[in-house]
């Protein structure tokens, strides 16, 4: 280390923002050195989001200093942002689906150079870091991993010397995943600061070189997180211990109660995947996970499953019964209830308050209805419930559903489903940009929920999660599906494997794929 | 030369004739709609466009002052409509009613003075030596000035659209609002400017019928001409080489309408004057068949309300 080394690249000093009726950062404190990897940690709506919008000129504090390599700047626009060096890659991608990558990276651009010369920098610096992509093609046909590499492509042409992460790999595969670190560490080496959000705690020990952790929008603490194990980050980050969910809970595995048989579907159009004879089978009280990076056939299948897309009657059955022509009304009357993967607008109406919300999936399975007249009292004493007991925070059933932060409203549209303990749930991402506590209360309450005699059926891209609650895994990829292997049979490269299609046995690894059908075992 | 070819020729020029007005409207709304904005006010701003390059005309004897009048006047409206649903976030498709409406009205309490008055309709500018080529000449170089600048612009939209950064913003801004604020786009301005630019494009539109078309005044003139372009933008899937032909397509077919009716043809008039309508219905029908192929170019944010948060 040398000398200039000890101003620090960017620090916060007491940093206030309030917004009506919260105060998102209460005086935060932070200081990123050079070349350095520094986490932020925290739980949702710790005011992480804040502060990084506040370094990335998207908002503006109420009070306190921002200084950049020593100097108190003010940084009133994303485009003032770039011209000191800062870049940001976002969690919800800010990408334009429609355009190509190159137009894309140029938008992020402050002043680009010509289409061409632009695309001759761009492929220099795919070369130098490793990050494969073709700029002439339209951004919605890429897969999520490729879209965040836009984003880290448009910000590293602009040389950043503080880089923004925001859950960088909370949609990534372990090995797209394993790519990123190395581009981030190879950043680093080069002297560019990297500020990293993640909830994954594992993550953050391997990569990162400090931590500064928020806690209800103040400073709890800093601390070396090589030094500190998961747990102890964990539990500053929460401010007491969670309990750690246990997986693997011995279950008595029962009758099939979903099962799809050679389910396959035509691409729906080019920019779809067709899905390739898939069949799967779920007992009672046993929880399946479908890992998969996205766009293999996640949303086809997952529309298959909820009654989104109709096929013939026997393809899809419910407790022996089939359901396949059937529409997600009906299916849920019969047992199956379904959290779609986006929260907002397919999960919920963003206008529409919690109770109607609750209402609008609940009135084909629970008493809210009479005479074709809504019972309003039994839908509020429905949504208070699920807002109690998966802790929802917000301001009461009568709160908008946009106005809930991810987290909170994940917990609830999760809730409204495991609320009415259906026969089948089918689930994806259930815990996606979700903090730990919360995401903890979710495994639990499917656990529960197996434990009763439903059958679970995960469809995740967060192999932790598959690993921690399910009982057998599979994974789908270009439309098919691989067997489904007991958990305690697989690592988590394998399952990485799975995702990218290569078969288990080909890859030299030798393993039976269990091929039970019905015969109650114990799945340890 | 035959007679008949005069007559094609006739027929070619007063296809030029309709088309131009409505590739006016459409180009602009265009532009309008890939910024993410839905401009259902159409009509009324060619309303008002027209009464307003009438009574320019009127009053300078100027019909080029005319045409200005009727661009002003027609952004004029766009500005309020802007303000209602960019500012005041209101909804864009009952403002956009709204503005129609208040189109009608305005433009006939404003051109109730002005019903019976004749004025010098726009000059025709023949471009030397090109005019004088036969067949071909008057048939392309023999125009108004405005028949010139509806081609210019579709060439202009397209490079601009296509091939320009301030292009790629207002696609970028249409496509998805949010990522556009996240990265720094003043969103709300630049759908200022491009709604701004529809009405304009609006008024031009009108100020053509009521300055070449029929050199008059008379209320609602447009006829649906504004739905006409709307229904256009769609057809032609937000490019502008597609509007130029839907422009001329729909031009045609009102023209054939009026020879036929002109010919004697033994259907009642009534149902031939449905034909352009009709013709629209025909074709949107057709066109949202095919869903994915009206998604790949529709503008994704269009019409929705956009709140800039933080």
């Amino acid at each position: 280390m040398t000398t200039q080394d000890f101003t620090p690249r960017l620090q916060l000093q007491q940093v206030v923002k309030a917004f009506p009726g919260c105060l998102a950062n209460d005086r935060v404190d932070l200081r990123v050195m050079p070349g350095e990897i520094h986490a932020l940690l925290g739980e949702n709506g710790a005011g992480k989001s804040t502060l990084v919008k506040m370094i990335f000129g998207l908002l503006r504090p109420d009070a306190g200093t921002l200084s950049w390599e020593g100097e108190t700047v003010r940084v009133e626009s994303p485009a003032r942002a770039r011209q000191l060096g800062i870049g940001m890659v976002f969690q919800h991608f800010s990408l334009f689906e429609a355009l190509t990558v190159k137009e894309n990276i140029a938008l992020g651009m402050g002043n680009p150079p010509p289409m061409k010369e632009l695309e001759r920098q761009i492929l220099a610096v795919e070369e130098r870091y490793g990050l494969p992509l073709d700029p002439n093609r339209a951004v919605h046909s890429l897969s999520v991993g490729e879209k965040q590499r836009i984003e880290i492509v448009r910000c590293l042409l602009q040389n950043p010397r503080l880089l923004i992460m925001d859950e960088p790999t909370s949609v990534l595969t372990p090995q797209e995943a394993d790519k990123l670190f190395v581009t981030l560490r190879q950043l680093r080496s080069e002297g560019c600061s990297i500020l990293y959000i993640s909830h994954k705690l594992d993550e953050v020990r391997q990569l990162c070189d400090a931590a500064t952790i928020l806690r209800g929008g103040r400073n709890v603490g800093t601390c070396v997180p090589a030094e500190e194990t998961a747990a102890s980050m964990a539990a500053l980050m929460v401010g007491e211990t969670i309990e750690v969910v246990e997986s693997g809970v011995a279950v008595e595995r029962g009758a099939v109660r979903l099962a799809l048989r050679q389910v396959s579907r035509p691409a729906a159009s080019a920019l779809a995947v067709a899905l390739d004879e898939i069949s799967l089978e779920v007992h009672s009280g046993e929880i399946v996970g479908i890992a998969g990076v996205a766009g293999n056939g996640q949303a086809e299948l997952l529309e298959a499953l909820s009654g989104e897309w109709l096929c013939a009657a026997d393809k899809v059955s419910l407790d022996g019964q089939g359901v396949g022509h059937l529409g997600p009304h009906k299916r849920r009357q019969r047992g199956l209830c379904f959290v779609p993967e986006e929260r907002l607008g397919h999960g919920s109406v963003p206008e529409m308050s919690l109770h109607d919300n609750a209402l609008l999936s609940g009135y084909s399975r629970q008493p809210f209805l009479r005479r074709g007249f809504v019972r309003q009292g039994a839908v509020k004493d429905f949504a208070r419930e699920v807002i109690d007991r998966f802790d929802v925070r917000c301001s009461g059933f009568g709160a908008a559903a946009g106005s809930l932060s991810g987290g909170n409203l994940q917990k609830f549209i999760v809730g409204r489903e495991v609320h009415q303990t259906p026969e089948v749930l089918v689930i994806a991402q259930p815990t996606w940009g979700v903090d730990a506590g919360a995401a903890a209360i979710i495994h639990r309450s499917l656990q529960a929920l197996a434990a009763q005699g439903t059958a679970v059926l995960v469809v995740s891209q967060d192999l932790d999660e598959l690993m921690l609650i399910s009982h057998r895994i599979g994974a789908i990829c270009g439309g098919r599906l691989s067997p489904l292997y007991q958990r305690n049979d697989l690592t988590i490269e394998e399952v990485g494997l799975l995702m990218t299609g290569t078969a288990l046995e080909t890859a030299g690894v030798m393993y039976a794929a269990d091929h039970s059908r019905g015969d109650a075992h114990v799945a340890s | 030369m035959s007679e008949s070819v005069l007559m094609l020729q006739a027929v070619a020029l007063t296809i030029i004739g309709a088309a131009t007005p409505l590739l006016f409207a459409a180009l602009g709304e265009m532009v309008t709609e890939r910024s993410g904005v839905l401009n259902l006010g159409l009509e009324g701003m060619m309303l008002i466009g027209a009464v307003a390059a009438f009574a320019a005309t009127v009053v300078s004897g100027n019909p080029y002052l005319g045409v200005l009048a009727g661009a002003a006047a027609g952004a004029l409206v766009a500005l309020l409509h802007g303000l209602l649903v960019l500012s005041l976030l209101a909804n864009q498709v009952a403002t956009g009613l709204a503005m129609t409406l208040f189109g009608v009205g305005l433009s006939a309490l404003l051109g109730a003075g002005f019903v019976g008055t004749t004025i010098t309709p726009l000059p025709t500018l023949a471009i030397p030596l090109l005019a004088d080529v036969p067949l071909l000449g008057s048939l392309l170089f023999d125009h108004n000035a405005l028949v010139y600048l509806s081609l210019l612009l579709v060439v202009g939209l397209s490079l601009f659209i296509y091939h320009t950064r301030a292009g790629l913003i207002l696609r970028a801004v249409g496509e998805s609002p949010s990522s556009a604020h996240a990265l720094g786009y003043p969103v709300i301005r630049i759908r200022y400017l491009a709604l701004i630019f529809g009405g304009a494009m609006a008024g031009v539109g009108g100020a053509y019928l009521s300055l070449v078309s029929t050199p008059m005044w008379s209320e609602n003139m447009t006829a649906g001409r504004g739905w006409v372009a709307l229904a256009l933008v769609v057809f032609a899937s937000w490019k502008p080489g597609r509007v130029l032909a839907g422009a001329y397509m729909f031009g045609g077919v009102t023209i054939l309408q009026l020879h036929g009716q002109g010919m004697g043809v033994s259907i009642p008039s009534q149902f031939l004057s449905m034909l352009p309508y009709l013709a629209t219905v025909v074709v949107l029908v057709l066109i949202s068949r095919d869903s994915v192929k009206l998604r790949e170019n529709r503008p994704a944010s269009l019409g929705r309300v956009f709140r800039p948060s933080a």
